[in-house]
């Protein structure tokens, strides 16, 4: 009797829950494979009545759309570049504060404070310090070749346009590379760090009395002990890389690049056909497929590779 | 470099090796210590430096962002920018900020938001974490686990349908209401956070549970009186992380926003959609303010609830 009625309640228990999820998790995930696989689909049309047909023509139309290759590519670039880049950084800076104890917590909270603020408001603040200044507009005469370039040219590198009107594609991915670096470090610190301290100190003291050099003590104990975060952070690090998007409207905005859109990446593409255009929305669909296909092979490749060589 | 400094020491030292190898070997230890303790002092000295190097490429943003801030425009335009301001503070500049974005109301709106949200989604996340963690039920595991599997699905996935459902189908932006409960509802329930509440919950023994049973104690009370407080300090960081949330949210309601008909502006949003101007064009010490106003709230979070935030951090991997 007891049991039947705890049954009961524990349902009682969870139906906010479950009638939240029912509407906003498990209804989008049917409702989206849904309209994707519907020929032409258009909202409006539906809901005015008509039936569309099965069919793949919304995926045809995401990878045939004249700019979506461009965004696959911006995406899986950064992706390449931001991934290594900030965990190989973090890791580095992770040991190193391991292995100091003089204003350790201070270091601490400072590499821990790009996490903390929003990836939109700093964008704008790398954004003042790359731009150069034209305070007449129009892209004509610069009054200032900005923060960046003066800091460079001390360095006899010669000035960039990093993301003002006309840029190149290259300038803006490197300003978007250190962006996103900068912005993921604080993460992949604090976890590498976190394991770094989980590593039991025995290890270190047998190949310190072994003589072992601290370069192979890195490489055979720090490594493959840290390894189950490495791989954490790789993955969860590829994961946020193919989705990409608010650092780079933190940056420029809605525009999404100095020159109309051109560092786009997958997820502007979605979002850019959310609102507006009923018509848009199967289209909307067939890329957060595409998106969800991407990031779970590649989540499948990373375990594939971590099980083979993360030391548990 | 080493291996010439070994042999000058080998060669200054092989005449005494004959008369008394005993005060060698003293020597050589000393030596060799000397040597370490040198190595160890450089070492020391470029682990700092290049800690010091990192941590001022951190703060630097934060420091041209504050700096600028009080900039006149004038000096922000030099032809070669200034490291700090030389032309006298200017903190009108602010006042500018306010006049471009109503920030009064924009942070009542936050916070409402934020508050609402953070309250309704702890009481949703207790009840089924508690569900999860005490009770026996048929198809709790499977439940349990098709719901940290929908944490895989990138978001963008849901939005899609969830813009529609709460647009076309609720019509939501037709209202103030409406539109409050479009930024509210759709995102209480956070799956990793019944989770991380759970293992909590199954952490405390079995046997407080058994004695208030005993005392004639109910579950609800149970609930609210023994788990809920000891379980306090996950509370608190899903608490702070879902109000900071609140603040760093851009994505959905600026969707809502564009086609809402009462404009309900959260911070970010109207940080970024404020009528700025053209990269290069915009008044950037105004700009500087404006982001000034809407980051340092968080930084004092962040530095009065450290701890929580990054326990919170640490173990969900989440961003907001």
């Amino acid at each position: 009797m007891d049991k039947k009625r705890n049954q009961w309640t524990a349902w009682l228990y969870l139906l906010p829950a479950i009638v939240l999820l029912a509407i906003f998790t498990v209804w989008p995930i049917i409702n989206t494979i849904r309209m994707a696989m519907l020929e032409g689909y258009n909202l409006d049309d539906e809901m005015g009545g008509m039936a569309f047909s099965f069919g793949f023509s919304n995926f045809k139309k995401v990878i045939e759309y004249p700019t979506f290759t461009n965004r696959l590519g911006t995406t899986m670039l950064l992706t390449v570049l931001t991934v290594p880049i900030s965990t190989l950084l973090a890791l580095v800076i992770a040991v190193l504060l391991n292995s100091i104890k003089f204003v350790k917590k201070i270091f601490q909270t400072i590499f821990f404070l790009p996490y903390v603020t929003n990836s939109i408001a700093i964008g704008m603040v790398f954004a003042a310090m790359f731009a150069m200044l034209n305070p007449l507009a129009g892209g004509g005469e610069y009054v200032s070749i900005g923060l960046m370039n003066t800091i460079l040219q001390a360095f006899g590198i010669s000035p960039v346009n990093w993301i003002n009107l006309n840029a190149p594609y290259s300038a803006q991915i490197a300003v978007m590379t250190i962006y996103i670096v900068w912005n993921a470090l604080p993460f992949k610190i604090l976890i590498l760090l976190g394991g770094l301290q989980g590593v039991n100190k025995q290890y270190y003291e047998a190949a310190k009395v072994d003589g072992t050099s601290k370069w192979r003590t890195f490489w055979r104990i720090t490594v493959p002990m840290l390894s189950p975060m490495i791989a954490y952070v790789v993955i969860t690090g590829f994961i946020g890389g193919f989705k990409e998007y608010s650092s780079i409207l933190g940056v420029f905005g809605d525009s999404m690049g100095a020159n109309n859109h051109d560092v786009d990446t997958i997820v502007g593409f979605i979002y850019q056909n959310i609102a507006g255009n009923s018509s848009n929305q199967g289209r909307a669909s067939a890329a957060a497929l595409i998106l969800f296909a991407i990031i779970f092979a590649v989540t499948m490749v990373n375990m594939y590779v971590s099980k083979k060589k993360v030391h548990y | 470099m080493t291996d010439s400094i070994n042999e000058n020491e080998v060669k200054t030292e092989q005449p005494e090796e004959v008369k008394t190898p005993k005060m060698m070997a003293e020597r050589d230890v000393e030596a060799v210590s000397k040597k370490q303790l040198a190595i160890k002092i450089i070492s020391q000295i470029a682990l700092y430096l290049f800690l010091t190097v990192m941590a001022v490429i951190v703060l630097f943003p934060f420091y041209w962002m504050l700096m600028s801030s009080v900039k006149t425009k004038e000096e922000y335009d030099l032809t070669v920018p200034t490291f700090w301001p030389t032309m006298g503070l200017r903190f009108a500049t602010y006042i500018e900020a306010f006049n471009k974005i109503d920030f009064g109301r924009v942070f009542l709106n936050t916070v409402l938001v934020g508050v609402v949200s953070t309250i309704l989604s702890l009481i949703i996340t207790i009840l089924s974490a508690y569900a999860f963690a005490r009770f026996n039920f048929k198809g709790k595991n499977v439940l349990f686990a098709a719901m940290l599997a929908t944490m895989m699905i990138p978001g963008e996935l849901f939005t899609i349908t969830n813009y529609i459902t709460v647009v076309n189908n609720f019509k939501w932006a037709d209202s103030a209401v409406g539109t409050f409960s479009a930024l509210v509802i759709p995102f209480l329930v956070s799956i990793f956070y019944i989770y991380l509440l759970r293992q909590n919950f199954m952490q405390i023994p079995n046997e407080l549970y058994l004695a208030a049973k005993v005392d004639g104690t109910s579950d609800f009370k149970y609930l609210w009186k023994v788990m809920v407080p000891l379980a306090a300090p996950t509370l608190i960081s899903i608490t702070i992380l879902k109000m900071m949330g609140a603040w760093n949210t851009y994505i959905w309601p600026d969707l809502i926003l564009a086609t809402s008909e009462a404009p309900l502006e959260l911070m970010t949003v109207a940080l970024r959609n404020a009528p700025w101007g053209e990269v290069g064009a915009i008044d950037y010490p105004v700009q500087m303010a404006a982001v000034v106003i809407a980051t340092v709230p968080l930084l004092i979070v962040f530095l009065l609830f450290r701890k929580y935030i990054i326990r919170g951090v640490s173990r969900s991997g989440t961003k907001g």
